[in-house]
């Protein structure tokens, strides 16, 4: 059997733009949330949001195709080149069809669209060429393609919030079939526009708590109100275990499983019985033959909307009985905001730091938990813990639900 | 407008979206030959041009403009 390991990480994110920084401020309990400087959202009902800061794109991408990507693009070619680096992987030596990449995005070029949108409105003939081919979701993907010259197998999942999730999950599938030995996998989102904000918060699915947006993601508190938009990228290289090997590549961890479901029931709303979230994580532990009681830490998808939250302890309650008491269950949204289509990978990539260190990464914000919301979500600072298994949860508008498991590499 | 004031702006255009080296940009360079254009660079380059001159190149016309001095050749007759 093909086993698929992760060999370089990279990230864009609100609180930090390499990994290490990343990890660094989610132990510390960083929030990453502020007002929006992107646009002037002065009229708008939320006005805040978790932007990335001081972002230098990097000097690969030439001031010419600069001009040319949308900024989600520009995110997922940092951290690809930061997880590429990362996993020291010379393409030189490597057949090219072997290695693939299966980047994502929930919405993809927005800004872009937004603009061309008003170009559309003075002329059609105003519309720029290059808007199809910079807007599209996979654009990421085929762009890391062309950089690296990667040839194996190429696409784009689309699942809104659980998108990156379902794109890594579907990349160790590959690897495991024997479609590929190496994939760059993972997400890259930036929806802090206009339209997007509009769109979200008249959903009601934001939080308004403008007058204090440091504390306005607050998943499992009582007092949530909405998620918080947030931005940036997480890539990942995952590999087969003898190719990593071979290479004498560093291992992070080792991906044991994934499995994916749909609730079937409303399209922005979880389904209240947390069925098909709870076969999800059943099911990933079935694949993996892990048993309940020998997961440790849960990166939830915790988005700190009423529902979410309330439905994805329902969810872990259902899977894993009476343990999901003693599993330690934290949200990276609770600092880094909602990155949406890039929201698992970065998650995932928490995940995997949790369980090579040991150590999670606290909830912060969480104040005064919500009565239905009963579990550990080490509200009060990192935790130093062993981890044997950890799963990381992700779920999108369209009832998609993803659950990706992940242990330590052991030979 | 004089030919050279034409040629100055075009040559700007040019700068601006090819991402080129000033020197680079004689009358004789071909877009896609010379400059490193693909189609639709050649594309966005010719957007340019019409907006800032305020004229329109029908499709038939722009196919023909391949090198800088046949767009400035083009602009001079249309604005003359």
């Amino acid at each position: 059997m093909r086993r698929v390991v992760v060999t370089g990480l990279g990230v864009v994110t609100p609180i930090g733009n390499d990994v290490r920084t990343y990890w660094q401020n989610l132990l510390a309990g960083k929030n990453g949330v502020g007002y929006i400087t992107r646009f002037d959202a002065s009229n708008f009902s939320v006005k805040i949001a978790a932007e990335v800061r001081d972002f230098d794109p990097p000097s690969i991408i030439s001031p010419k195709q600069l001009r040319r990507m949308d900024l989600f693009n520009i995110f997922a070619v940092q951290a690809a080149k930061e997880a590429i680096e990362d996993a020291q992987l010379n393409m030189e030596p490597e057949n090219p069809y072997r290695v693939g990449v299966s980047i994502s995005s929930g919405i993809g070029g927005l800004e872009l669209w937004e603009k061309q949108h008003m170009r559309l409105l003075e002329s059609p003939t105003k519309v720029s060429p290059f808007f199809i081919p910079m807007m599209i979701v996979n654009v990421a993907s085929g762009d890391v393609a062309i950089r690296w010259g990667m040839k194996g197998p190429n696409y784009s999942v689309v699942s809104a919030c659980a998108s990156s999730a379902h794109a890594i999950g579907e990349a160790f599938e590959l690897i495991k079939r024997g479609d590929a030995d190496v994939m760059i996998a993972g997400g890259a989102e930036a929806p802090v526009t206009p339209l997007s904000i509009a769109g979200f918060a008249n959903m009601k699915a934001l939080s308004t708590r403008n007058d204090e947006p440091e504390k306005a993601s607050r998943p499992f508190d009582k007092d949530r109100d909405g998620f918080v938009v947030g931005e940036g990228a997480g890539i990942l290289v995952l590999e087969e275990l003898d190719h990593a090997r071979r290479r004498g590549a560093k291992i992070y961890a080792e991906i044991r499983g994934y499995a994916a479901t749909a609730d079937a029931y409303h399209v922005t709303a979880p389904d209240p019985t947390a069925e098909s979230q709870s076969y999800a994580i059943k099911r990933v532990l079935d694949k993996a033959g892990v048993k309940p009681d020998e997961i440790d830490y849960i990166n939830a998808h915790g988005t700190s909307t009423p529902l979410n939250d309330k439905i994805e302890t329902i969810a872990v309650k259902k899977a894993l009985g009476d343990h999901a008491y003693k599993v330690a269950i934290t949200s990276t949204k609770s600092m880094i905001g909602h990155l949406l289509g890039a929201a698992g990978a970065v998650e995932l990539i928490a995940t995997i730091l949790s369980v090579k260190e040991d150590k999670v990464h606290p909830t912060i914000n969480l104040e005064e938990p919500d009565p239905e919301c009963d579990l550990d979500y080490v509200p009060d600072g990192a935790r130093d813990m062993e981890i044997r298994y950890a799963i990381s949860n992700s779920f999108g508008f369209g009832g998609h639900n993803a659950v990706i498991l992940v242990s330590k590499h052991e030979e | 407008m004089t030919r050279d004031e034409i040629k100055q702006k075009v040559v700007d255009i040019i700068i601006e979206k090819l991402g080129v080296d000033p020197s680079a940009v004689t009358e004789g360079a071909h877009f896609i030959k010379d400059l490193g254009a693909d189609s639709l660079d050649t594309v966005e380059l010719l957007m340019g041009v019409e907006e800032t001159f305020n004229v329109e190149i029908p499709d038939e016309e722009a196919g023909k403009l391949e090198t800088v001095g046949k767009v400035i050749d083009y602009l001079a007759q249309k604005l003359s």
